[in-house]
């Protein structure tokens, strides 16, 4: 941590419940070493069905397509699709196939790994709203294709609100997986939408 | 539209609370965490372990702790050994979903007396436990883009800001005010004198977010004691009512949503409020504690409780409002930012602050001008609950 | 929902897995009673007047009253009877465990608890319930303040008087 905590003497017996708090704090070392403790690495590997919505779905981005589905009812148009609409609870009613262009509703520029590690560059999830949904709405990506590394360069080329459009890996790499659109990057001014 | 179908006639009061230290890894088990918690709560009350009915426990992930079936291990060291037993779980939304489903079991006429634990045990989980909350993300079309789930909070206090026009500066005055309440809080981790510029010279960890505006990994357990009417009188002559009790979901499609906006944390005020015959939250509720785990959470949740309008919060904070003598304060604890964030314990400690605040009994943390009223509100699962209590002195 | 899987090799199944390790520690009881194990060679134990109950594995607590056991501790013998026991053939991956272990959880003397550990120095026919047994721990330079310091229960030598181990 960057700062040391402090417990303010007065605290500890002033306010309710006013006994003393128990715990015994270990320190880093402390509790690797100074105490006895226990490892234990569980097995815990996975086999998930993608369902069927979500399977249609990863067989169209093998085939270089976005999907979604659309309920009759509600008149929404979703992706990533499911097989029922979780408003109206019945079934969708219809495969669509959507753009690779959308807008971005939010980004971020991460600069850690998730087990707290420096990257030596930033990643840059996004929410993208891909084009042709209603209401506008998407899932979870990459903006790829901002060249900069610090907040400012970054920022200074990507902006919530902007055209991006989805990068593909080569037909003969892709699996059926999110991963076969690399990433989302930003449309060229001037094009047209 | 009525969110309730009629309000229940039993009232329920809190007759007691209790803590352990909140702390980043702790000798202590589990068991014995929540031990500490519970028996405070019972001793503080006078309330003997046999005489209670039944226990609500609440645990978030069993894997932050590293055992399978947490909720039932754990209970030995909640009391409730050979008695009827609850497990409350809604991710984050835990620590106020236990005082609400506790709530549910005096107000049926079921018990008289429920002893309501949280707990949390997070250091076991190496080599962080963001390993076990990158579960968070679907393990099909998000889990191969090598999420962090700081990217959660990022995309959406990004979402928040770029709505409203709120700058960081805004959002860092909350890890200002709440580390610095947390200095008078006897459980506190991470209580420390910071300001606005110490915060935005901290580690971009996943920008905007800095790293000192994370609440820190934590152990800890929190308890209260809860009575019907009739039975409080014999234990107290200061209970403090549950006027109200309201919980939401949101759909997990989280790009689906409005990110800007907590919409479920909304629909369970209102449900909340209704029953609390609350029509102007911000002049019937006189304290609040809003869930914060990430600086921006607590403006982001004070607007969905209905305490500032959409997009004002960071205004309304910057002009002392929500400081611990200003109009509304909020997070007089000093939160999940100061305190600490055992998951589930967390939720807890919001609603033990309240006890104490209503009775007048917060010490050095106490707002001023007898606050009749208050308001706590925990959030989390995949980041689409809304649990909300409404406790005050009649 | 219009073109329903029929065809199952059709449906697309995604493979992960959780990355996750622990280091538990054994908590505030846990710790001296492992301390004691490993220097001591011998077992630790906490009393509950109130409810006449001695906790083995100890804790601070006691379940029943929720009264504070901290200032409880005392030494109990490392004596006890097979409570139950069960043969071991199987490993948890399916493979045979040749020889098979007599794996017992045993009732430890002068408490309410018990451990499990394997029967050793003993043949299956000789083994019974309420049999009587004492406990075998590693040498004190291999104890490292785990389960893994007792190596096992054996039969009770029944000649010799119950003696406190070192």
């Amino acid at each position: 941590m960057a700062h040391p905590p402090k417990r303010s003497p007065a605290a500890q017996g002033t306010a309710p419940p006013y006994q003393a708090l128990r715990g015994r704090p270990l320190s880093d070392a402390e509790f690797r070493t100074g105490v006895v403790t226990t490892p234990w690495t569980p097995t815990l590997e996975y086999a998930w069905d993608a369902g069927e919505a979500i399977s249609r779905f990863l067989d169209g981005l093998q085939q270089g397509k976005i999907l979604g589905v659309r309920c009759r009812r509600c008149g929404r148009i979703v992706t990533p699709p499911r097989a029922f609409c979780e408003l109206d609870f019945k079934p969708m009613d219809e495969w669509v196939e959507l753009a690779s262009t959308g807008t971005v509703n939010t980004f971020s520029i991460c600069y850690v790994t998730w087990d707290m590690k420096p990257l030596r560059r930033p990643q840059l999830p996004a929410v993208i709203e891909i084009d042709g949904t209603n209401p506008r709405g998407g899932f979870l990506h990459l903006v790829g294709g901002v060249p900069g590394r610090t907040v400012e360069e970054i920022r200074r080329r990507l902006r919530v609100g902007m055209r991006v459009q989805a990068v593909w890996k080569p037909a003969a790499q892709r699996e059926g997986a999110i991963t076969d659109i690399r990433y989302f990057a930003p449309v060229a001014a001037g094009r047209s939408r | 539209m009525s969110l309730i179908k009629r309000k229940p006639t039993r009232r329920v009061a809190v007759i007691g609370a209790g803590l352990s230290l909140f702390m980043r890894r702790a000798l202590e088990t589990g068991k014995e965490l929540s031990y500490y918690a519970a028996s405070q709560a019972l001793e503080t009350s006078g309330v003997r372990l046999k005489d209670i009915g039944a226990v609500v426990m609440a645990t978030a992930p069993d894997a932050f702790d590293g055992v399978h079936m947490k909720g039932e291990w754990l209970l030995d060291g909640a009391g409730a050994t050979r008695k009827p037993y609850l497990r409350a779980y809604v991710g984050g939304g835990s620590g106020v979903f236990s005082i609400i489903s506790g709530w549910m079991m005096v107000a049926s006429g079921l018990f008289d007396l429920v002893l309501v634990v949280a707990e949390e045990k997070m250091s076991s989980c190496q080599p962080h436990p963001q390993g076990a909350f990158l579960t968070i993300f679907d393990q099909i079309i998000e889990r191969p883009l090598g999420p962090n789930l700081l990217w959660i909070f990022s995309l959406e206090q990004h979402r928040y800001m770029a709505t409203y026009g709120i700058r960081n500066d805004d959002i860092a005055r909350v890890s200002v005010k709440n580390k610095h309440n947390a200095l008078a809080h006897p459980a506190a981790q991470v209580a420390t004198e910071i300001t606005v510029k110490d915060v935005l010279a901290s580690e971009v960890v996943a920008w905007p977010v800095h790293r000192l505006m994370v609440s820190p990994v934590s152990d800890g357990a929190a308890a209260i004691v809860l009575a019907s009417e009739k039975v409080a009188s014999r234990y107290t002559d200061k209970p403090v009512w549950v006027q109200g009790v309201g919980w939401c979901l949101d759909t997990s499609y989280w790009g689906n949503r409005d990110l800007a906006y907590p919409r479920y944390v909304e629909k369970a005020a209102k449900m909340a409020y209704e029953m609390a015959g609350i029509t102007e939250p911000r002049k019937q509720i006189h304290v609040a504690e809003p869930y914060d785990p990430f600086a921006y959470k607590e403006l982001h949740h004070l607007e969905g409780l209905q305490l500032a309008d959409k997009g004002k919060a960071p205004e309304d904070l910057a002009h002392g409002r929500f400081d611990r003598t200003g109009e509304l304060p909020s997070c007089p604890s000093g939160g999940l930012m100061g305190v600490g964030n055992p998951i589930a314990a967390a939720g807890l400690m919001k609603v033990c602050e309240l006890f104490w605040q209503l009775r007048g009994e917060a010490g050095a943390r106490q707002v001023p001008g007898s606050p009749e009223r208050g308001v706590a509100q925990a959030w989390g699962d995949l980041m689409q609950v809304g649990t909300v209590a409404v406790l005050g002195v009649e | 929902m219009p073109q329903t899987i029929k065809d199952t090799p059709l449906a697309r199944v995604v493979r992960g897995k959780m990355p996750v390790q622990y280091l538990y520690t054994a908590g505030v009881a846990g710790e001296r009673f492992f301390q004691t194990l490993k220097t001591k060679g011998v077992f630790m134990a906490t009393t509950c007047r109130e409810c006449r109950i001695t906790y083995l594995p100890p804790r601070v607590y006691c379940e029943r009253c929720f009264a504070d056991l901290s200032e409880t501790w005392s030494q109990v013998p490392s004596t006890g009877r097979v409570y139950t026991y069960t043969v071991v053939h199987q490993d948890q991956d399916g493979q045979p465990v040749d020889p098979p272990q007599i794996v017992a959880f045993v009732r430890m003397d002068g408490t309410d608890g018990g451990l499990i550990g394997r029967l050793v120095k003993t043949l299956l026919p000789e083994v019974h319930l309420d049999m009587p047994v004492e406990a075998v721990l590693c040498p004190p330079r291999q104890r490292r303040g785990t389960l893994d310091d007792i190596t096992g229960f054996a039969p009770r030598q029944k000649s010799a008087p119950s003696r406190q181990k070192r």
